[in-house]
């Protein structure tokens, strides 16, 4: 027995030992009826090969590991970030507990979410009554000051019909006529998650603006895009409209709302763009969007409305930085300040001190197509090789951006983009076409255990580290968390790789 | 009865009355069976469960799919699991819930990796059963020393009229008589995650039992097989089980299903006895195999000693002396460290009180961990219980016990705020709230990343994990000092 009180072994060390070893092989050998070891050897060898990456390239039906989400968990993304908003989601239930768990493992925060229960009678009526009596139960309870609407894919192979089900609701009652209840139908079967979250603030701002007469004014309105980093990313572009004084509006704040303090009260909403600003967001000059394709609909839906639009691909590092920032000072005429032209200058200070240790260091990188082609400017910046960009949810046109970008740079000879493709995949890249690190979300540490390739945690979700969602990787200073991301892996490598005494600790250096 | 309990009860009455103000009308009436205070005497916990849960309340439950896939199914480690649909089911619920295995992930085993048939509109169109049957194709290929596979529904497959029973029917005899499980697990099936854990039984029943008879031919039997039932290894539950049994002299056959694999579901038939510990998620496979193949099946509690050493002689009853004298000897042997962790934990844990919300068997079979640590349970409910499960609760709470089923957001934040408990025990959905209330708190389905909680080298994992959740410095600093 290896239990002890005094230092209570639990799951990482209580199972070494010789009693479950042992029960472990017993087990194995007398009741799983295990293939021969050689077998599972050669098949795991065999998953290594150039031939198993070409079958595996070829399937077409089966995905393996995808690095996306759904439709609604998007849509819930953006209603959070309004004030007083609850999420209300149109479907089956067990889709709302999966979207809250999700967003609760990556934020460590509580996630509010209602949803109308649908079961098989629905299934078979419709949800009209699921949607009458929700919204007057959500309404009463939790006291919002807006329902946003989306729906499951139950809803949606029905045909529900949100609109109408709405207006029945609030002719039955479940809220006042006039309050806010904007709708989205986010179906799981198209697109992903990302897709989610433009038809779900088109449906918000489609809510406020339609029908309104704009009467332009200067200010100019943001739209994140589904962020794992938006806590951070936020409040540093609220910090840098500060420093510019850019009069804006941030839509679907959610900053405060996954990052609320332990002081006693458990805040169901907090922050959040207001909705009188939401409305007022129609007579903008124009709106930024930092991920474009999360955006696509909602910058349409802002064109359409006269104001001009500006897309930019989750911009990380200087060049990216820059353009940026030198958009905002054009669209809200206000000059980038000196601070922040110091700010740059760090950030270019610390490239240059580190910059010999990333040159010419391969990478694969998978993750939301903007998000990807943010990293893949960086590490083009950077002297790196980005080898292997995936995008399970990227199309066409976003491997056609990523080939632009390596086209335009000497680090990007040789660097492949696989768009729609997953984690399986990349598991067979990495084994035939090795690289030195490997950029991805949580998910990615299961391709670290089987190819060996060193993994830097970026995107989203990332459920086994803690706060990454608080530091920013906007702004030169974000660009600055990134840069220290990577390089405290390639550090940590480093050593990991030169500490065995008397064979190569000679590079075991203090000073790098 | 003592006054004390006189005032609980009456204060249990007036917080029902008050959570069920804040309701609509029509909603006051539903909501207001699912809550009540324990009486001691009465056979039940006087609550109504297993009830579609009122739309727009937040509830806590899952779906079918959960239960099925999540739940049941998941864990079988040398089968692959097809997500059946859109996307995010199978994203949502990849590697969350902890069932531990041993195996080389991607080879011969699959547990934390996420198959799916990611539905696109032209699917839900034109049917995916076609894909599904590539899909199967391709798992063959790609995946070859896979030992089974089951395909998971989700919402859309019911809706659009799959025969996917046709498809692995077909594919099975394609493939030499692999089996290939359809489940109909969608979402929308039933009130929660609980008719996801029945349906997946019966096509345990229906796919594999049926066509297991003549395989394993080589297996001998020994007069102290048993099986462990509903345990699905989390953090390691299961295999600190299956030491206590083994040390006692019984031979394990098979794990339903934490760690488990086809082989064991396929010989479970050749058990002397089925233990079974999730009662509910695993009741309907242990009821079958009892009318069917005669196996008696018995109910044990392996959360703290007390509930340990009790299960260890009720199921040392059903076989002979050696075993009975096999029980007696893993009771004396443990004696020692369930003596020292309560010495080194109880003077600190003694007198806290605990609010619980959980599923499956936990909203009772923890209790007796929590008290033979001094700690005292004052309310507890289930996320998909039925009565059989509230029932049972009864040889667990006490009189005055707050219970409430199907709790959402709004009452268990209630309930909390107004009865003050020094620990809360319920879902990562619940956590950070009631931290944010400055509410010390566990995970009681994940056992917060930690674990085993199970046996007695669970039961010191517990015991430390409660105290350093309860004793823990940052609660007293969630108000600043200015205040």
């Amino acid at each position: 027995m290896s239990q002890k009180s005094d230092n209570v072994l639990d799951h990482f060390n209580l199972f070494r030992g010789p009693e479950y070893t042992n029960m472990f092989e017993n087990k194995k050998k007398n009741f799983e009826f295990p293939l021969p070891d050689e077998k599972v050897e050669e098949m795991r060898d065999y998953t290594k090969s150039w031939e198993y990456r070409t079958k595996n390239f070829a399937r077409e039906a089966l995905v393996v590991n995808p690095a996306k989400a759904c439709q609604p968990l998007g849509a819930v993304f953006v209603a959070v970030g309004f004030e007083g908003t609850l999420p209300f989601v149109h479907g089956s239930q067990g889709c709302v507990a999966y979207y809250r768990s999700h967003f609760s493992r990556h934020f460590k925060e509580p996630t509010s979410c209602v949803s109308s229960s649908m079961t098989e009678d629905a299934a078979v009526f419709g949800g009209l009554n699921n949607m009458i009596d929700g919204l007057a139960n959500a309404y009463s309870l939790y006291k919002p000051k807006m329902i946003a609407v989306s729906t499951t894919c139950m809803a949606e192979v029905i045909g529900d019909d949100l609109n109408g089900f709405i207006q029945n609701a609030k002719e039955k009652g479940s809220v006042p006529a006039g309050f806010d209840v904007p709708y989205a139908h986010t179906p799981a079967f198209v697109g992903s998650h990302i897709t989610g979250y433009d038809n779900g603030l088109k449906g918000i701002l489609e809510h406020f603006w339609k029908g309104k007469e704009r009467i332009p004014n200067g200010k100019v309105n943001f739209i994140g895009g589904f962020d794992g980093y938006t806590v951070g990313n936020l409040r540093e572009i609220k910090r840098l409209f500060g420093i510019m004084g850019v009069d804006a509006t941030i839509l679907a704040d959610n900053s405060d709302v996954w990052d609320t303090p332990t002081d006693g009260q458990f805040r169901m909403y907090d922050g959040g763009t207001t909705l009188e600003d939401a409305r007022g967001a129609l007579n903008s000059r124009a709106t930024i969007s930092m991920q474009e394709f999360c955006t696509e609909k909602s910058l349409a839906y802002c064109a359409e409305n006269g104001q001009e639009v500006v897309a930019f691909n989750h911009p990380v590092g200087v060049a990216a930085t820059d353009r940026f920032l030198m958009e905002v000072a054009r669209l809200s005429g206000r000059p980038v300040p000196a601070d922040l032209e110091k700010e740059r200058g760090r950030l270019v200070d610390a490239i240059a001190d580190s910059t010999a240790h990333i040159h010419g260091k391969k990478f694969a990188l998978y993750g939301d197509p903007d998000l990807t082609l943010g990293l893949t400017a960086f590490l083009l910046e950077l002297g790196a090789e980005p080898v292997h960009i995936l995008s399970t949810n990227g199309n066409n046109d976003w491997a056609t951006k990523v080939q632009a970008l390596l086209d335009g740079s000497p680090f990007g000879k040789g660097c492949h983009v696989y768009a729609g493709k997953d984690l399986w995949h990349m598991r067979s890249l990495l084994f035939t076409e090795p690289v030195d690190f490997l950029i991805g979300n949580t998910y990615g540490k299961y391709l670290e255990r089987d190819t060996g390739t060193p993994l830097i945690r970026i995107g989203f979700p990332i459920f086994d580290r803690h706060h990454k969602h608080r530091y920013p990787v906007w702004g030169y200073q974000g660009a600055m968390n990134v840069l220290v991301t990577i390089l405290d892996k390639i550090f940590d490598e480093m050593d990991k790789n030169s500490m065995v005494a008397a064979k190569n600790d000679y590079s075991y250096d203090i000073i790098r | 009865m003592s006054l004390a309990i006189e005032k609980t009860k009456a204060r249990n009455k007036e917080l029902i009355d008050e959570v069920l103000t804040a309701y609509p009308e029509k909603t006051v009436k539903k909501r207001a069976k699912h809550l009540a205070t324990f009486e001691d005497g009465n056979p039940d916990c006087s609550v109504k469960s297993n009830i579609k849960s009122v739309p727009g309340v937040m509830t806590i439950r899952g779906c079918a799919y959960a239960g099925s896939k999540g739940v049941v199914w998941g864990p079988i480690k040398d089968m692959i699991h097809i997500s059946h649909g859109p996307v995010g089911c199978g994203q949502y619920s990849w590697g969350a819930r902890r069932n531990y295995y041993i195996g080389t992930t991607g080879i011969d085993t699959f547990v934390t990796m996420q198959f799916t048939s990611d539905f696109q509109e032209k699917d839900i169109v034109f049917g995916g059963d076609k894909k599904l049957a590539k899909i199967i194709d391709e798992i063959e290929a790609l995946f070859p020393l896979n030992k089974g596979i089951s395909i998971q529904s989700e919402c859309p497959i019911g809706l659009i009229g799959d025969d996917i029973e046709a498809v692995s029917r077909k594919k099975s005899k394609e493939y030499d008589g692999k089996t290939i499980v359809p489940v109909r697990c969608e979402g929308f099936r039933g009130v929660s995650q609980s008719l996801g854990h029945h349906i997946a039984n019966d096509s345990i029943r229906d796919w594999v039992f049926d066509k297991a008879e003549d395989k394993h031919k080589e297996f001998q039997s020994t007069a102290y097989d048993v099986a462990i039932i509903g345990d699905y290894n989390i953090g390691g539950d299961a295999w600190a089980s299956r030491i206590l049994l083994e040390e006692m002299g019984l031979r394990v056959i098979a794990q339903w299903s934490g760690d488990g694999s086809i082989a064991e579901l396929e010989n479970s038939p050749k058990a002397k006895l089925n233990v079974l510990h999730c009662y509910r998620s695993m009741n309907y496979i242990s009821r079958h195999m009892e009318e069917k193949y005669g196996i008696p099946w018995v109910e044990y509690n392996f959360f703290g000693p007390s509930k340990i050493e009790e299960s260890l002689r009720k199921i040392a009853s059903h076989f002979d002396d050696k075993i009975k004298e096999g029980a007696e000897r893993v009771i004396a042997k443990y004696r020692a460290i369930v003596d020292a962790v309560i010495a080194k934990y109880k003077p600190r844990l003694q007198g806290k009180t605990v609010m619980l919300y959980v599923g499956g068997l936990r909203p009772r079979h923890v209790i007796g961990a929590y008290e033979d640590l001094g700690m005292e349970i004052v309310g507890t409910g289930y996320e998909f219980g039925h009565n059989d499960d509230y029932q049972r609760t009864t040889h667990y709470v006490k009189d005055g016990t707050l219970i409430y089923d199907d709790v959402n957001g709004h009452e268990f934040e209630k309930f909390v705020e107004k009865i003050q408990p020094d620990l809360v025990g319920a879902g990562i959905k619940e956590k950070y709230v009631f931290q944010k209330m400055g509410v010390p708190f566990r995970q009681m389905h994940s056992w917060d990343y930690s674990g085993p909680y199970h046996g007695y080298d669970g039961f010191a994992i517990f015991a430390r994990d409660m105290d350093m959740a309860i004793n823990n410095p940052v609660w007293g600093m969630t108000k600043a000092p200015w205040k």
